[in-house]
């Protein structure tokens, strides 16, 4: 019995709501988490197999086998096929001599697939052995591949530091933060712990009050208004109430967190301190994704400084009684976790599949205590209202969308990057400001958001008219849209949890008659039936992830119908293209047998 | 005595117990509402969609959402119908039914509905996808072609510690339903039964028996799906 997995469990209590820490834990020594190591955590926690591979297998970054020595993971992201993913690629292909979804078979190298990596501003970018390595280009693959074989680590191969705490002793990573605009709120000036010192003077129902004045909603796209879900659940019924901080950004194209991550985690930090005073909190999760794992001893450094000036820990400045203290949570690559319940079912080791509401999180959340959960955005905003107050934040905006913005803006545009901007600019502001190459659409909100046309630049970007969590794709006229529509529904399919039937296949059959289309063997009522079958995932599907899934579809033949009509057999009602030849070759080699000649 | 809530089904007045959710009190008031992932007495998971009725123009899964005074609620409307035969449709292009050489024809609940919905041939192409049939443990074997992933097995077949027998393994379209051979192994012939009549479909079927009751002579092949609960409990 090998002791390793063993001390794993128990360092975390033989605790099955830790299962997730388990995992990766197991995973780092081992490189993978096989199935001796499965039957030695089940024995121990005395749950099944079956238990603990149910968690294993729902995560992108877990695997039963070992993913070569390394395990590269490269982003496949329209942006990132935009600036020139499929030759690097190849590249990596022809080094390794492996492909995607397997290992070489000297072990050395793993090729893999992953959804947005949150660096969109730097693509094409891949993950090798938990380091990020941005702006691939087919020059670097040949270099990277031949360090590997060397025998060089994957940090011995970052060649430059990106700007900022990029290049601190705790990070020291190629990421840039392209922070192209800082704008009023979350990135303007301030002194660390100044809120907390005006927090001491409030009671929590004061600090409620203000955030409620403000008008703040979630900058994770739903928009909730942030001081009305703190009072729920200091309303629901319970002795103890958890803060948990949702920085699973995995919405193609969004980086802003990650920015936020790296620059102002002391800013994050007193934000989730003032949500966990407010709600009586004692216990605050950042739930981060595996992608921003680089980040992690630049925050856990953060963290233990926090501690050191007691504002973690028990009393926390000054104020008797508040004890609150912040735990990170790694996610393991799934998108859906950014959902708040399946955050926490993740949080509690399991398979992040959305839960059935109500109950709602702040009824019964983490542990089934009632809970908050907060985007990383609004928490940085929460320390600047209570500092500046609730009038001054309404100064700025949109009248029901109060406040700043972050927007991560990427694709076909000159700079790429984060803007501060106010609520309320339009979409045509936004690509003069950062600098768009003849755009012809933009998806507003990543993937599950709305991919809009021209017709529709004059719009603003505010809860009133469009909302967005924040991520602008700009597409330039030398794309094809159906591509683009293509590699979102792929990414819905990748990312379904499966739990719903509709998410879990009807957007494989959706994707399939899209395919259809692109391939020229379309007529006319493929298009309808794309409108109609997509029509039912917004009203059939548990979570925002299912419901959206069909959204590029949708707006798409909304907006662009004109290049699903180009394709299309014109004046056909049914399939005419059907190629007999092709298709007997297709069974024969299916049967393995030929016709003699 | 628990108290007593009014509401209303297409029009039609009921009275049910505070606490029942909409599918349990619709039954209680002769109104079929078709679930498949639905197992009395157990969690609810509102996987299979199947039960979506509209509150307030909201589409709600009926197993996860409890009555409440005054609700009115739609269930047979042409737009829900449709929703509802497009999932049945779904279930059948995203495994491999073939219901004439399944133990669980006319004991099928999918089978049943199709009926019910007189799907003729689903709208969607077959996809064909490849599953595994696993059949190791001793008393049990998968036939995963079968299987809809309603996760009743999941919820309600465990060992006496509480400890699951079957979970669900990897995700989205690939995700599917994983038996652990131990604890399988130790079932008793009366629980292994239990866990094939827990399966709605024939994706969990008992070895070295079957075909006891003749096809023709089952569930459905006496009585559409639904009837029980629709037929006038005046008996």
């Amino acid at each position: 019995m090998s002791s390793q997995v063993q001390s794993i469990v128990e360092k975390y209590g033989n605790d099955t709501t830790r299962l997730m820490d388990i995992l990766i834990e197991i995973t780092k020594e081992k490189g993978c988490v096989d199935s001796n190591s499965i039957t030695e955590i089940a024995s121990q926690l005395n749950i099944s197999r079956v238990d603990v591979e149910q968690t294993l297998s729902f995560y992108h970054f877990f695997s039963e086998q070992s993913r070569g020595k390394y395990t590269i993971y490269l982003n496949n992201s329209l942006v990132a096929y935009m600036m020139g993913r499929a030759e690097v690629a190849e590249a990596f292909e022809k080094a390794t001599g492996t492909k995607f979804g397997s290992v070489s078979n000297d072990g050395l190298f793993g090729l893999y697939d992953t959804s947005c990596i949150g660096m969109n501003d730097q693509e094409p970018a891949a993950i090798i052995n938990g380091v990020i390595f941005p702006k691939v280009t087919t020059f670097r693959v040949r270099e990277l591949i031949a360090g590997f074989r060397a025998g060089k680590s994957a940090q011995e191969m970052v060649i430059s530091y990106g700007g900022g705490q990029n290049q601190s002793l705790m990070i020291k990573s190629m990421v840039t933060n392209n922070l192209n605009r800082r704008g009023s709120v979350i990135f303007s000036d301030y002194e660390p712990g100044d809120s907390l010192k005006k927090m001491t003077s409030m009671n929590t129902k004061e600090v409620i009050e203000v955030v409620k004045n403000s008008n703040l909603r979630g900058r994770g796209g739903a928009g909730f208004p942030t001081g009305i879900k703190w009072e729920f659940c200091t309303k629901s019924e319970g002795d103890e109430k958890y803060l948990l901080c949702n920085a699973d950004e995995g919405e193609p194209g969004t980086f802003k967190d990650r920015v936020i991550l790296t620059e102002l985690p002391h800013l994050l930090f007193e934000g989730m301190i003032i949500a966990g005073y407010a709600i009586g909190a004692k216990q605050g999760i950042l739930y981060l994704r595996m992608e921003y794992e680089y980040l992690k001893d630049h925050l856990d450094f953060n963290l233990n400084e926090f501690r050191k000036k007691g504002w973690l820990g028990k009393d926390i400045a000054g104020i008797k009684g508040f004890d609150f203290d912040i735990r990170i949570q790694f996610g393991a690559g799934a998108y859906v976790c950014g959902e708040e319940s399946a955050l926490i079912e993740s949080c509690e080791g399991k398979r992040g599949e959305p839960r059935n509401r109500p109950p709602f999180p702040v009824q019964v959340g983490y542990l089934d205590k009632p809970t908050v959960v907060n985007n990383v955005e609004t928490l940085c905003s929460v320390v600047k209202i209570l500092l500046n107050g609730a009038e001054w934040y309404k100064t700025m905006g949109t009248i029901e969308t109060t406040g700043t913005k972050l927007l991560s803006i990427s694709g076909d545009i000159r700079y790429p990057g984060v803007f501060e901007i106010e609520w309320g600019m339009t979409i045509r502001e936004m690509l003069e400001m950062a600098g768009a190459i003849n755009p012809i659409a933009v998806q507003v909100g990543g993937p599950s958001g709305r991919l809009v046309g021209e017709n529709e630049f004059d719009r603003t970007i505010c809860y009133e008219d469009l909302p967005s969590g924040g991520a602008m794709i700009v597409i330039g006229e030398q794309r094809n849209i159906l591509d683009v529509v293509k590699n979102f529904t792929e990414f819905f399919i990748d990312e379904s949890c499966g739990s719903c039937v509709p998410c879990r296949y009807l957007t494989v059959i959706l994707r399939n008659k899209l395919q259809k289309i692109i391939d020229g063997k379309g007529v006319t009522s493929d298009i309808d039936d794309l409108v109609n079958w997509g029509k039912q995932m917004k009203i059939a599907n548990r979570c925002g992830l299912g419901q959206t899934a069909a959204n590029p579809i949708l707006a798409s033949i909304e907006n662009f119908r004109q290049e699903y009509e180009a394709k299309i057999e014109k004046g056909k009602d049914f399939g005419t293209t059907f190629n007999l030849e092709a298709a007997i070759q297709e069974s024969c080699r299916e049967v393995g047998r030929f016709p003699l000649a | 005595m628990s108290e007593k809530i009014k509401f209303t089904i297409d029009g039609k007045e009921c009275l049910a117990d505070k606490g029942t959710n909409i599918v349990e009190a619709a039954k209680a008031n002769g109104i079929y509402i078709p679930t498949l992932c639905h197992l009395e007495g157990i969690k609810a998971a509102g996987a299979c969609r199947l039960c979506n009725v509209k509150i307030n123009g909201k589409f709600v899964t009926a197993c996860t959402t409890e009555v409440a005074d005054g609700i009115i609620i739609e269930n047979n409307t042409p737009e829900i119908q449709e929703l509802r035969k497009i999932i049945i449709e779904t279930l059948f292009v995203s495994g491999n039914h073939y219901c004439a050489v399944c133990e669980k024809s006319g004991n099928c609940d999918l089978q049943a509905l199709a009926y019910r919905y007189m799907m003729l041939v689903p709208r969607f192409p077959y996809e064909f996808e490849k599953k595994e049939v696993d059949a190791y443990s001793t008393k049990l074997y998968l036939d995963r072609n079968r299987c809809i992933l309603c996760k009743r097995c999941v919820r309600s077949i465990k060992t006496k510690d509480g400890k699951n027998i079957f979970a669900i393994k990897g995700r989205g379209y690939k995700e599917m339903v994983n038996i652990d051979y131990e604890l399988a192994n130790k079932m008793t012939d009366e629980e292994a039964q239990k866990a094939m009549d827990t399966c709605p479909v024939g994706c969990i079927i008992r070895k070295e028996t079957g075909y006891i009751t003749p096809i023709g002579q089952r569930k459905y092949d006496k009585k559409p799906i639904g009837s029980e609960i629709e037929e006038p409990v005046t008996k």
